[in-house]
Parts: C-alpha cells; sequence; structure tokens
C-alpha cells in the first residue's frame, strides 16, 4: 500500500500540511494581514466581494491574492500531478445556496472554520463556542448523510469548465494589476481599497500571491479538509484529516507565541465579538452547509482548482452570500451580531435543513 | 460472488459511505469499486484497509479507476 502513489495523502502527509499552514498565517498576519486573519477563505471572499464593489462596507474591500492563489494552485497541482477531472452537474443551484448561507453563518460568527482555529490558536476565548457550533453543524449534516442525502453525481465534462473558476480568479488579479491601490484613495476607477480596518490590513501582494499559490498545491494534494476532519470523525470515526487539523492549531499556536500574537482572553479580540449564542449559533448554521456540500470552503476552492465545477458554484455562492451580508445587515461586527443577523441565521438553517430532508435520491 | 459498487460522480463522502456498506453487508469475498477521482480512490483504499480488506488491484481506464478489494 506503498503511501498509493500520493505522500501528501498519507498521515504524515497530511500532519506535515495542517503544521505548514499553521506557521504560514501567523506569519501572513505579521506581513500585514489583519488580526487573527492570517488566512480566512471567508473572510478573504467577503474582502473580494467588496473589492470587486458587491457590498459597500468600506472596511472590508480588497481582493485577497490568496484567493487566487489557491484556486490556481489547486489548477496547478491537479495538472503537474495528472489529477485535472473537469465535472460539474450534481445540484449545482443547491451548491450556490449552500455556499450562500455559508458564508451568512460563517460572517455571523466572523470566519470560516481556519479563522476559527487561528483565532483559538492566538488566544481568542470566543473561537472555541464557533468551534463547538462547527461541530454541531457538521453533527447535523452527519445525520442527514446517514439517512441518505446526497447531492446526485457530476458528470464528466469539457476541461475548458475546470478551467472558468481560475480564468475568473486570473481575471481579479489582472485587473488589481491594472488598477492598483492608490495610497489613501478608496477607489481606483473600478475596484475598491478599504483604506481603514481590517481590509486595508494585507501582506505585499506579491508575497500573499506565491504563499496562495503554494499552499493550493499543497492542499489539493493532500485533500486538507477542515468540515472533513470532524465529519469523518464522527461518520467513520477516522481522524485522518483531524490529525492535520490539530497539527495546524499546535504550529499556529507555537508561531503565534514566537512572534508575540498571543493574546488570552475574551474580550477586544481582533475582528470577534462576545455575544457567544451567536458565535455558536452561526457556525451551526456553516458547518450544516460545509458537510451538505462535502467541504469546507478551502476545500471548495481546491476542488475548484482542480476542475470540479460544482465546488465553483459553491465559492461563488460564497462570494455573493457575502455581499447580501453586508448590504442586508446581516454580517457581524466586533461590536456584536448585525441587525438581521440572527434572523438571518434561522432562516439559513431552516434552507439547510429543508435541503437534507429532501435531498435524499437513490443512488 | 463479486459485488460491484458504483461510486463514479459521487462527492465526498459518498464513495467511502457506499463501500463501507457494501464491505460489512459482504464481510468477506470481493468488492469492486468504480470511482473517477484521485481523492475518492485513496479515500476508498483507507476505508477498506480499516475493516481488514485488501487491495487485490487498481485499473485505471479514461480517468477513471476500478479497484478490487478482498478479504477472507
Amino acid at each position: 500500500m506503498a503511501a498509493w502513489g500520493n505522500i501528501s495523502a498519507t498521515r504524515t502527509g497530511i500532519i506535515a500540511v495542517g503544521a505548514i499552514l499553521g506557521v504560514l498565517a501567523p506569519v501572513l498576519q505579521k506581513l500585514g494581514n489583519p488580526g487573527n486573519m492570517g488566512i480566512c477563505v471567508a473572510c478573504f471572499e467577503r474582502d473580494i466581494a467588496g473589492g470587486v464593489g458587491l457590498h459597500r462596507a468600506a472596511v472590508v474591500q480588497y481582493i485577497r491574492p490568496e484567493i487566487i492563489g489557491f484556486v490556481v494552485g489547486a489548477l496547478i497541482s491537479a495538472y503537474i500531478f495528472k489529477e485535472f477531472r473537469a465535472r460539474a452537474g450534481s445540484a449545482p443551484i443547491v451548491r450556490f445556496i449552500l455556499g450562500f448561507f455559508a458564508m451568512v453563518g460563517a460572517l455571523v460568527f466572523l470566519g470560516c472554520p481556519w479563522r476559527a482555529l487561528f483565532r483559538l490558536a492566538a488566544g481568542d476565548g470566543n473561537a472555541i463556542f464557533g468551534l463547538l457550533g462547527l461541530v454541531a453543524g457538521i453533527g447535523i449534516g452527519v445525520l442527514f448523510l446517514k439517512n441518505g442525502y446526497n447531492l446526485g453525481r457530476s458528470q464528466t465534462t469539457y476541461a475548458a469548465v475546470g478551467w472558468l473558476l481560475p480564468l475568473v480568479m486570473l481575471g481579479f488579479l489582472i485587473l488589481m494589476l491594472l488598477f492598483p491601490q492608490i495610497p489613501d484613495k478608496e477607489l481606483n476607477t473600478i475596484l475598491f481599497y478599504s483604506v481603514k480596518g481590517p481590509g486595508s490590513q494585507h501582506a505585499p501582494l506579491l508575497i500573499s500571491l506565491v504563499l496562495g499559490l503554494f499552499i493550493g498545491i499543497i492542499c489539493q494534494r493532500s485533500r486538507f479538509c477542515t468540515m472533513g476532519a470532524f465529519r469523518d470523525l464522527l461518520l467513520f470515526r477516522q481522524i485522518h484529516l483531524l490529525s492535520g487539523l490539530i497539527a495546524l492549531l499546535v504550529t499556529a499556536f507555537v508561531t503565534n507565541l514566537v512572534l508575540s500574537q498571543f493574546k488570552p482572553g475574551f474580550e477586544n479580540q481582533p475582528v470577534a465579538h462576545t455575544m457567544q449564542l451567536w458565535n455558536f449559533g452561526g457556525m451551526v448554521l456553516a458547518g450544516l452547509a460545509f458537510a451538505l456540500a462535502g467541504g469546507c470552503p478551502g476545500r471548495q476552492l481546491f476542488m475548484a482548482g482542480e476542475g470540479d465545477g460544482d465546488a465553483a458554484i459553491f465559492a461563488l455562492g460564497m462570494i455573493v452570500g457575502a455581499a447580501f451580508s453586508h448590504n442586508f445587515l446581516m454580517a457581524s461586527s466586533p461590536k456584536g451580531v448585525g441587525e438581521y443577523g440572527i434572523v438571518a441565521v434561522f432562516i439559513g438553517l431552516i434552507v439547510c435543513l429543508g435541503i437534507g430532508f429532501t435531498m435524499r435520491q437513490k443512488i | 460472488m463479486s459485488q460491484t459498487v458504483d461510486a463514479r460522480g459521487l462527492s465526498c463522502p459518498q464513495p467511502v459511505l457506499l463501500t463501507l456498506e457494501a464491505l460489512q453487508k459482504s464481510n468477506q469475498g470481493q468488492l469492486t469499486v468504480l470511482v473517477d477521482t484521485d481523492t475518492s480512490k485513496e479515500n476508498v483504499l483507507r476505508a477498506a484497509a480499516s475493516q481488514g480488506w485488501q487491495e487485490a488491484g487498481v485499473q485505471e481506464q479514461g480517468g477513471e479507476y476500478r479497484i478490487t478489494l478482498t478479504k477472507g
């Protein structure tokens, strides 16, 4: 069984990848990314939505090169290792809606599962409630999986289908180069750039892009997935993916200590609030949506890079969900949940439960 | 009696769920699993190994994998 030809997908491989991610995220924060947000797929997609003007929350607008790197890096990796498989057609509209509400939930908590781990590793106790919510949401998803929930088969399709999201991402990069940030200006012709708040905090473009590409490559190879880590534990009693997640947590903690970024407590944590019920509730919604869609937001980007058109739709659903979250006052801020955040969580849960109960086609 | 599980086009974790279901039903003998991504191939092999089944061969054809598992 010698490693099934893919060392990064072995136990050692997934632990190594988790450990590398745990170092890189705090380093990206040191290089300029926002507090406890060295990497956050949900936050960064939200910033992209703002960067292209889909929402006008002035503090969270920046096309994040890390996200571009994740998708394009996964594409490169998939081609190098002959794993690129263009496929699509497994209930795309459902995946869009799941992506939408995954983002709504994540922005009530203020972070994707990756950021929940990085927040915890930097001492933010509020993240504990988010992570508990995530596990609870995935647990509900596991019950649906055990009862036959599935979104049906995808079909093999034209290679060009699998290229579309990577090309969209490259398009974003070209726009950033054509309309770069002008110091202290909120707008360069068509692109928005935050001048204050988290959106104004970012590592240099080239570093973000190169590290994003590198992460895209190692995560495509290792199949790193934060949702899968808990799902496989609950569903199969398997700890393969979980071992990578724990490695991430350990090295992120150590790296934060080394970089003096570890600040334990609940109050005044960066880009976080202390309304614990909704830290929990937001992530119940996000966890359920990720479980029903078969991957955490990072994993969806890596799958999109290897040709999965349905994962690409999920990612686009997240970006649109971020725009609505801010336009409709559903997203939280450090002051607490948004005016319609709580009702949004309930609507999202009803929708996701409806999807879970009604989609059980016989395979 | 050899059984076949067709998990082509199914996303995570369906291929593993279907494979485990079939493995637990037969308990020994031979099982063939069809998948169409490398991730599914790895996951199916890992799950089978955890149940004490052996890989008796993986054939690739046109981007799809035919995995043969045996036990007993």
